[in-house]
């Protein structure tokens, strides 16, 4: 069998990659079927729309044409596009979206990962990354207000003199308050990032300081 | 025509002439190697950006982040696969004594492989200009596909939606183009070939399962684990076979004598088969995916490690008494200087592999160490060495220059030895910097002189690759008298 053709086609080739795909693959699959994979209309929740709604008051003219009204669908819309932005111009090579239980992770971030929040169409490929030369975004919403993103997202050395991260010049129609479609749309996919978790309010923390950190 | 004399088999150079078609060897190889060149320009692309020094920040087409994507594609489906296409083009029907199923298809696929990764690259600098545009959220609705012009998110599976069924299909082509031959060859198969079918079942199965899985069929974090499997898989069960298939055919050829013993590269084989594929998910340690799987990772890749070992001592057992060739043999001293560098990287992976490293080092340049020294450091220079090898034999003369390959070599290995060093420090720093909880810029602002001292490394490889390109271009356009096969072939490559 070691040296036969069919040994090494049928053990060798097939047989322990699907040994390690059943067990490696397949496992995880079967724990988690009963978790209901949500579609981006099912995501959007309160406090992403705040931030959304924020955005149409501060660039009312660019949101009216891209976007229309503030509502369940529109802000799903923007997800979905906004997810794809990230995908594409590989923001995901820089930033990791899960944070660990170990190297005081959850003092830098907040919440330790958990399984239930990847359950949904906007994690389709799941974006856990490889690499940060950034900080982790799973927890970004609401950490930084709308108009910081959209100068960052400009030139992300006007408030970060020392960053690497490139400038997106081509979310805005010439300056960092004209974002355009793609500007709103990735603004607001990063601030919906951590909006599900309880500890969610850093941001909105400043204005009403009773909750805890 | 003559060719290079391989005193192996019983058949003439002629019968092998008929067998091997060298026009498609040294297409793949150009191919191959420009690929390469844009993804190494890429690459410093991406590592001027770190450092501040990119003049080109703010042009759309050439954002860093979309580059950064196609360095990674680039390098695995343009230089590598066409490289190792090439290759095999040579090698499988000098093992079987067989021609491949068919010479159409063979230069069909050829064209089709080199469409597919140049589509890809496209998609992935234009893609993401026209996501916003409406047809394409309209289309998304009505067809329920997923409608990301741009990259696929999966590290190393890139190539964008519409172009993985095309790509999947090239695999197939291929397996089938190169299996005919092996299943009609009578006498027992030699290891290369071992290795050879087995990743042509794999590439497929591996492409298949984490291209158009997490996409379709799993999200969340079981999509993560599947993810991890993909991106393990492609280095081990497409590269690393391939790779390995090549050493024990080029190694004992050159060095004329047998690999040392059969029964190691027997554990070396099923070792990879059976314990490579279960390590995936050490790629996404300390995930939500649940940890007793991430346990059984953790030691596979352990297994990995001594398999590895195994292998290394064999070829060593194989060098035993011609070490100088090691000096004298330009192919010879890039095989073992990449198989140096794959101990080092396999040792390296048993030590990061554990959850105590992982804490510090994930996420890291450590990593990204690593994957240049086993990407580069191994594969690529033993695709060198084979290239050095044959191009002077697909050429019909020698090369042009000697000089000009040992420039080769000794930039490539020096440049990537200091960057996998540079980098490998560099993660250290980095782990510490984010444990200590200090502020991200400090973190950012520590990396600068590694991030420098990585500009330069990769320059020197990439001044390692002009050496190379030009050598070619001189060999190509000096008209050589038609080159006989002697011992100076042998030898160094002139
Ligand atoms: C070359 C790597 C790189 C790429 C690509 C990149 N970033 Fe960054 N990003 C960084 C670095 C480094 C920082 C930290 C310094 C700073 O604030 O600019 C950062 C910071 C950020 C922050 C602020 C985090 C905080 O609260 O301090 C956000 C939000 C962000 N990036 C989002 C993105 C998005 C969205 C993309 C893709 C469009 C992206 N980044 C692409 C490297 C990158
Ligand atoms: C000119 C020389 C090169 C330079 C300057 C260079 C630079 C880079 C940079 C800046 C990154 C991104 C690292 C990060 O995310 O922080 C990268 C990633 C990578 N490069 Fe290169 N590179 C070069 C050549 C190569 C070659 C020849 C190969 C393969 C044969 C290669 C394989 C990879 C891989 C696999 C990654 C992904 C690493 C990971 O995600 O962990 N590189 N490279």
């Amino acid at each position: 069998m070691f040296e036969s053709k069919a040994g090494i086609l049928w053990v060798g080739g097939i047989g322990f990659f699907v040994i390690a795909f059943l067990s490696n693959g397949w496992v995880p699959m079967l724990m988690y079927q009963d978790l209901k994979e949500q579609t981006a209309e099912e995501v959007v929740n309160s406090r992403v729309l705040y931030q959304f709604e924020e955005i149409s008051r501060r660039y009312p003219q660019t949101f009216k044409q891209y976007y229309g009204d503030v509502n369940e669908d529109t802000c799903a819309e923007a997800l979905r596009l906004g997810r794809q932005l990230y995908i594409g111009e590989g923001c995901w090579h820089c930033h990791s979206q899960f944070v660990r239980p170990v190297s005081n992770e959850s003092l830098r971030w907040g919440e330790v990962a958990a399984t239930i929040e990847f359950q949904n169409e906007l994690q389709r490929p799941v974006m856990f990354g490889t690499r940060r030369v950034g900080p982790d975004l799973s927890r970004e919403g609401g950490r930084r207000s709308n108009d910081w993103h959209a100068v960052h997202f400009f030139q992300p050395k006007m408030l970060s003199p020392g960053s690497p991260m490139p400038a997106y010049p081509w979310f805005f129609d010439g300056g960092p308050d004209q974002p355009n479609k793609r500007g709103i749309a990735i603004m607001t996919y990063v601030q919906w990032l951590g909006s599900w978790l309880e500890s969610y309010p850093y941001y909105e923390e400043l204005k009403d300081s009773d909750s805890e950190s | 025509m003559t060719t290079a004399n391989k005193t192996s088999t019983v058949l003439t150079s002629d019968d092998l002439d008929h067998l091997v078609d060298q026009e498609l060897v040294k297409g793949y190889f150009l191919a191959g190697l420009t690929f390469l060149t844009i993804s190494m320009i890429a690459g410093i692309l991406v590592a001027l950006q770190l450092v501040h020094w990119n003049p080109l920040d703010g042009i759309e087409v050439l954002s860093p982040g979309r580059w950064r994507m196609i360095h990674t594609n680039a390098i695995a489906y343009g230089f590598l696969a066409n490289v190792f296409l090439g290759m095999l083009h040579w090698v499988v029907p000098r093992l079987t004594l067989r021609p491949v199923a068919s010479r159409p298809l063979s230069l069909f696929i050829f064209v089709a492989w080199q469409l597919i990764v140049f589509l890809t690259a496209a998609a992935i600098v234009i893609g993401p200009s026209l996501q916003a545009m409406p047809w394409v959220a309209d289309l998304a609705k009505r067809t329920g596909l997923c409608m990301s012009l741009g990259a696929q998110g999966l590290e190393w599976g890139e190539t964008p939606f519409w172009i993985d069924p095309i790509a999947l299909l090239g695999l197939a082509l291929v397996a089938v183009n190169f299996m005919v031959p092996i299943a009609r060859a009578r006498a027992p198969l030699y290891v290369t070939l071992w290795y050879f079918m087995a990743a042509f079942v794999w590439t497929f199965l591996t492409y298949a399962m984490g291209n158009l899985l997490p996409e379709y069929a799993v999200g969340g974090t079981s999509a993560g684990a599947i993810g991890g499997l993909f991106i393990h898989d492609l280095v081990g069960l497409f590269v690393t076979p391939l790779g390995w298939g090549m050493m024990y055919y080029f190694v004992p050829i050159m060095l004329k004598k047998p690999i040392w013993s059969h029964g190691l590269s027997l554990v070396g084989f099923w070792g990879l088969a059976f314990f490579y594929p279960l390590n995936g998910i050490h790629h996404f340690l300390y995930t939500p995916i649940p940890m007793f799987l991430q346990y059984g990772a953790v030691i596979a890749t352990v297994a990995v490690e001594l398999v590895v070992t195994t292998v290394i001592i064999n070829f060593l057992g194989t060098l035993r008494g011609q070490g100088q060739q090691v000096i004298t043999n330009l192919p010879i001293r890039y095989f073992y200087t990449g198989m140096i560098f794959y101990f080092i990287t396999c040792f390296q992976c048993a030590l990061q592999v554990t959850l105590t490293f992982q804490k510090l080092i994930h996420f890291t340049d450590w990593v990204v160490g690593h994957a240049h020294l086993v990407m580069f450091g191994v594969f690529s220079l033993w695709l060198f060495g084979v290239m050095t090898y044959l191009f002077p034999r697909v050429l019909h003369r020698p090369w042009y220059s000697t000089r000009l390959c040992e420039y080769h070599y000794w930039l490539s290995a020096a440049g990537v030895l200091v960057m996998a060093l540079d980098l490998t420090m560099a993660g250290i720093f980095q782990g510490y910097y984010w444990a200590s909880l200090q502020s991200w810029d400090v973190s950012v602002d520590g990396s600068q002189p590694f991030w420098v001292t990585r500009v330069f490394a990769g320059l020197c490889m990439f001044a390692g690759l002009l050496c190379f390109l030009y050598n070619l271009w001189m060999t190509y356009r000096v008209p050589q008298e038609v080159y006989e096969t002697g011992p100076a072939l042998q030898g160094s490559p002139a």
